[in-house]
């Protein structure tokens, strides 16, 4: 495997990385330690330079309009775009803009004309809603929200749990058992308006990530037109899972790139601090957790370019994806937790991005699917033969 | 919010302790003036913000209550929410809200399900 970049990688590296330092950190200094929001006049001048630079929108599929960057090369800016304090949830707060949910690339023309385009336009905002009170690892036999037929219209009733931005959406991309199989071939996805009658979002669950809220739905004999039925009936979880595994390497690499970050300062700060008459970094303690970080950052970095290796040369990567995901959300944290040790008190202050890095890393081993999962997914491929 | 409402005055605030969290100011009538917090660039905490709220009353007799929480962000746009669905608009110290603020149906006033700040 070549780990090296070509030239125009190493360009777009050296860009995003000098957008980062000179244009988001900065404004971080005096934003709340917490703060996922930009000011909205810095958020439109950030967007204006996106463009200008050719990067806004840089997920979009190239048939549908965007850039058309491998994911070897998205990869590689996802690692720069999180390295700083928002970077692990809200890379460079949005400046590059957004894609739209996943699943909508395999929407017919009318759903595409309605909720696809708008929001890659910037008009409309989606949520998914997948995750239910009875579970969300196994959503295929933890879903109960039902949906059953009724002339030209569906009516669903249930409730949906930790969905982030709900609130704020102007649909949801809702999951609902639609047959009596009890696993995933009796669901189906609706597109739901959230101004439809019966919506509602309930409450605001808070977490970890005290930046961002997720929460709670209930639906009360929401009706939705049959037009809004995405994909076929009790196929829903067939939907998308080629986009779905694609996602999750950026989503990994957007860990690495907090580790990068947390591993610089605590070289930076080993190297500077003095404790019983030397430097930290003179300290064989100290040297062995910088030295446990690099190995969990290479292996991570590793695991990241592989999967994206594979996808873009159109190889199976299905356990490459899950494997640096696994690898990347897991040795992050512990490297976050090293450079935290070697900071003392300093480290677990709302002064450094440390501590936000910390509660956010720990939840990046849950989302996108926990772990162990990841874990069930290489399992069958490793056990089932299909890799190789 | 379910804490008593107590007077905004220097000793009612230095009694605090200089930690993190979300506040109401309300009126003499009991109307909620603002809804405000206390984040982690404040130098004292609850203490700095309510100062500063205290400095702004020319006229006097505002009261208060707070919270003290970690997801002090979460937590104001949560009230910010609950006050919106209850009065349709946003108390008169907020209206230069800045951010887009969600849309909650709460089944109740406050909908958190195991009183997550009633300990406090």
């Amino acid at each position: 495997m070549d780990l090296s970049l070509s030239d125009e990688q190493q360009l777009i590296v050296d860009t995003v990385r000098r957008y980062v330092q000179d244009e988001i950190v900065p404004l971080e200094a005096d934003l709340d330690p917490d703060a996922g929001e930009l000011h909205p006049d810095d958020q439109a001048r950030l967007i204006e330079k996106t463009r200008e630079m050719g990067f806004y929108g840089l997920d979009i599929p190239k048939e549908f309009g965007g850039p058309g960057i491998d994911v070897t090369t998205r990869a590689l800016m996802a690692i720069e775009m999180s390295q700083h304090r928002a970077g692990l949830y809200n890379p460079c707060y949005g400046t590059f803009g957004g894609a739209g949910l996943a699943q909508l690339y395999e929407a017919t023309e009318d759903q595409k004309e309605r909720y696809l385009f708008p929001t890659l336009r910037g008009e409309k905002k989606g949520c998914f809603a997948l995750t239910e009170p009875s579970g969300g690892s196994d959503p295929a036999r933890a879903i109960q929200t039902r949906g059953q037929r009724d002339g030209d219209e569906w009516i669903l009733n249930g409730s949906k749990l930790y969905i982030s931005g709900a609130d704020k959406a102007d649909f949801a991309l809702v999951f609902a058992r639609t047959s009596d199989d009890p696993g995933r071939n009796g669901v189906t996805a609706f597109i739901v308006d959230t101004d439809t009658p019966g919506f509602h979002v309930r409450r605001v669950v808070h977490t970890l990530r005290s930046t961002h809220y997720a929460t709670e739905l209930q639906f009360e004999e929401m009706r939705i037109p049959a037009a809004n039925m995405l994909g076929e009936e009790n196929r829903g979880f067939a939907i998308a899972n080629d986009r779905l595994s694609r996602q999750r390497i950026p989503y990994a690499a957007g860990c690495l790139g907090a580790a990068i970050k947390a591993q610089e300062m605590a070289i930076d700060w080993a190297k500077n601090r003095e404790a019983f008459g030397g430097l930290l970094a003179e300290k064989q303690a100290i040297q062995w957790m910088i030295v446990d970080n690099e190995i969990d950052i290479r292996h991570a970095r590793y695991c990241i370019l592989e999967a994206a290796q594979k996808a873009d040369r159109g190889e199976r990567f299905r356990t490459e994806a899950a494997m640096a995901k696994l690898v990347a959300s897991e040795g992050s944290g512990r490297v976050v937790d090293r450079a935290i040790q070697i900071h003392g008190g300093v480290g677990v202050t709302k002064d450094l991005p440390l501590e936000r890095w910390y509660r956010e890393l720990r939840i990046r081993r849950i989302g996108e699917g926990p772990s162990e999962v990841q874990r069930l997914i290489m399992a069958r491929e490793i056990l089932g033969g299909s890799f190789k | 919010m379910t804490k008593p409402v107590v007077e905004l005055t220097e000793t009612t605030i230095d009694a605090l302790p200089a930690q993190l969290g979300v506040y109401e100011i309300v009126d003499l009538t009991g109307a909620t003036i603002k809804i405000g917090y206390a984040g982690g660039r404040e130098t004292f905490g609850m203490r700095t913000a309510l100062h500063r709220e205290l400095s702004d009353d020319i006229a006097g007799g505002l009261r208060f209550r707070h919270e003290f929480t970690h997801g002090y962000l979460t937590r104001w746009q949560e009230l910010l929410m609950l006050y919106e669905a209850d009065h349709g608009a946003l108390p008169p110290g907020n209206a230069d809200h800045l951010g887009t603020l969600g849309r909650l149906s709460p089944l109740s006033v406050d909908p958190a399900p195991t009183g997550s700040n009633s300990w406090i």
